[in-house]
């Protein structure tokens, strides 16, 4: 899912602290924020926009295509079948530590629908120039200047890096996709794949794996068949096997899951992998030749 | 969280899944006591790891002084670094036939996974890799669940004879059992088929989603704590994503890939990790109470502080680790990489408070605490 600037944006949980810091952020940014929710703060202005008790509602009062959640982990099925119900086209869901029979439970609703989601366990999405959601720093301008490098990240944090280390080295960024640190989530590394190979103006795809789950795996088979080429970088070479390493999703059981074999299944669908994200420049420029 | 096979039967069993009559036994009398109340019995040691078979954790045993000197031997045994502390005393249960049965999350199709073979009693990842064909699997749609008619079809044509019935039965109990404990894997292995035609759960392995443990609480006091150093307990009393490691390049980042990747940067210029560390999150607040954890560690010698803000600022980050380095003053060399939301300010705070500058890249500052770790 990329997110556009011609998106009409819900967000869940505006009231927050969050939720309004972030909303601020992303108005500022030129996000087409439409409306808000809060299920016992109905009827009042939010940010500038009108706060809606669901999002069925909003879909009534203000109509909106994405929905952003600002939500507490044991409330986000609730909140996000409620989008998904109210059509939402999309969902950024941003909350950690929800359980994993509930993500699998609306991830399934979505389906259904055709509604996208991105997360949980995201730090969102961003289109340079255009707009983001979520939390990341689409307007620090030595992160995301726009350019041709679509970035695919598990993790916000390092996704933020290898933005950085794109602009450093020349290149800017067409899309960032932050698709969630979680064991399952929406949208997985090879859907994501597929969505930046078809996004006008993106060149090239810089994907940002971690160990844990075959996800690298499955999308070193659709690497091998995109045109535009794929540079890669896997996180957690050095950590030890049957820990979660921070993220849920981030766990080596045997062999499976290991950085070794996400590397070489990569680097046998001519995916370039990189030793470190300071190579990143480096590796963009002898695939691209300029 | 795991759970050990004597607390994650009773859950089968509450949902009608048969299993052995059995009692639990710390001592080699308490064992004697549950086998002379049975007859013949397995003794199995009880730790939250597989293959206890093979490290030679699993006894049959005819007689009640057999289960004595059996539960002798084994309690006190390690077993995959865990010590065995009790072991489980059951019924000796005449087997026909060894079957496998599962559900788990399944990534790749985003929702449970029901997965059985004929093939029970082995290690099923080296079924799935050496026959396939016998392994079947039926992602599951978690909104409609697993139903009586979807277990037939999933066993159909496997010759199962008169236990056909039980054998589909029982694996639906087993799908609602994972619904209802919020299971990442409930797996029994062996399920089997006894001489006189019951359908039994051998073995059970449960393990729980941590996510669900705050809606489940009373279950999850059945589980096994994860085996924690006393720095990693600490860290997790305090809300802090922290585990030991050997090295001595002590690391603190924020967010769980860009921690891993600080890690794998020490490795890649020659040095050796002391720790994961991450203050991601809700947790970014927390840079001083992590820092401070950090510096007790013994054998560290130097430092990286790595920080990327996206929802982590790194103003906010900086200021924690500078009141640390401020009130405990540190003599080990510390190396900074500040980039990401708030890094204009963090690099102001770091030149005003510490007379520091980050380095230019994580490689830089990864290269620099490698070097003075030496």
């Amino acid at each position: 899912m990329i997110i556009r600037a011609t998106d009409r944006v819900l967000v869940m949980g505006i009231t927050g602290k969050q939720g309004t810091f972030w909303t601020e952020r992303m108005q500022a940014y030129g996000t087409r924020i439409v409306a808000g929710t809060h299920p016992t703060k109905a009827g009042g202005l939010h940010c500038g926009v009108p706060v809606f008790a669901t999002a069925r509602d909003a879909m009534k009062g203000a109509g909106f295509d994405v929905a952003v959640l600002f939500i507490p982990p044991l409330m986000v099925k609730e909140a996000a079948l409620d989008a998904i119900e109210a059509g939402a086209r999309g969902l950024v869901v941003l909350t950690e530590h929800i359980p994993v029979q509930d993500v699998m439970h609306f991830v399934a609703a979505a389906k259904e629908r055709g509604a996208r989601i991105l997360g949980p366990n995201t730090a969102g999405a961003v289109t340079p120039g255009e707009c983001f959601a979520g939390f990341m720093p689409a307007f620090n301008e030595r992160v995301f200047r726009k350019g041709s490098i679509g970035v695919i990240s598990r993790s916000g944090s390092l996704g933020v890096l290898f933005c950085l280390n794109v602009v450093q080295a020349g290149y800017g960024i067409s899309a960032f996709v932050g698709i969630g640190g979680d064991p399952i989530i929406g949208t997985t590394t090879r859907e994501a794949l597929a969505d930046l190979d078809a996004f006008p103006g993106t060149e090239a795809v810089v994907m940002v794996g971690e160990i844990g789950g075959s996800m690298e795996e499955e999308a070193a088979v659709y690497a091998r068949t995109m045109v535009k080429p794929v540079v890669a970088f896997i996180a957690g070479g050095a950590a030890p096997a049957g820990r979660k390493m921070g993220h849920a999703g981030a766990i080596v059981m045997g062999n499976k899951g290991s950085h070794a074999s996400k590397c070489s299944a990569l680097e046998a669908a001519e995916v370039t992998v990189l030793d470190t994200p300071s190579d990143v420049g480096a590796a963009l420029k002898a695939r691209l030749g300029r | 969280m795991n759970f050990e096979e004597h607390a994650a039967k009773p859950l089968l069993a509450a949902r009608g899944i048969a299993v052995p009559r059995g009692g639990l036994a710390r001592t080699p009398d308490e064992a004697a006591e549950v086998a002379e109340a049975i007859g013949a019995v397995v003794v199995k040691a009880q730790v939250p790891a597989g293959k206890r078979g093979k490290a030679g954790g699993i006894k049959l045993a005819a007689t009640a002084e057999q289960a004595r000197s059996h539960a002798r031997a084994i309690i006190g045994m390690e077993i995959a670094g865990h010590k065995v502390e009790k072991v489980l005393i059951e019924e000796h249960v005449p087997i026909e036939r060894e079957l496998y049965a599962a559900v788990l999350n399944d990534p790749s199709s985003k929702g449970p996974l029901v997965m059985f073979s004929t093939a029970g009693g082995m290690d099923i990842e080296e079924v799935a890799a050496t026959a396939p064909g016998k392994l079947r699997r039926q992602p599951v749609d978690i909104r409609r669940g697993f139903s009586r008619a979807d277990a037939g079809t999933l066993i159909r044509g496997l010759a199962l004879g008169a236990a056909e019935a039980k054998v589909a039965d029982a694996l639906t109990r087993l799908y609602e059992a994972y619904a209802a404990f919020d299971a990442e894997l409930l797996e029994i292995n062996p399920l089997v088929i006894t001489r006189d035609g019951r359908v039994v759960a051998l073995d059970c392995k449960f393990v729980m989603d941590d996510c669900a443990i705050v809606r489940q609480p009373d279950l999850a006091r059945a589980g096994t704590p994860e085996k924690l150093t006393g720095l990693e307990a600490t860290a997790r009393a305090a809300g802090l994503k922290y585990i030991d490691l050997e090295g001595n390049v002590g690391v603190l980042a924020n967010g769980a890939g860009l921690t891993m990747t600080t890690m794998d940067m020490v490795r890649h210029h020659g040095g050796r990790p002391a720790n994961f560390l991450e203050i991601g999150g809700e947790a970014y607040t927390q840079a001083k109470p992590a820092l401070e954890l950090l510096l007790s560690k013994p054998g560290v010698r130097s430092l990286v502080i790595n920080f990327c803000g996206a929802f982590a600022r790194t103003d906010v980050m900086t200021q924690g680790v500078i009141e640390a380095i401020e009130a405990l003053k540190p003599a080990l060399p510390i190396f900074f990489s500040v980039h990401g939301t708030g890094d204009e300010e963090a690099v102001k705070l770091l030149k005003e408070r510490l007379g520091v500058t980050p380095l230019a890249t994580m490689d830089d500052a990864c290269r620099a605490a490698v070097a003075a770790a030496k």
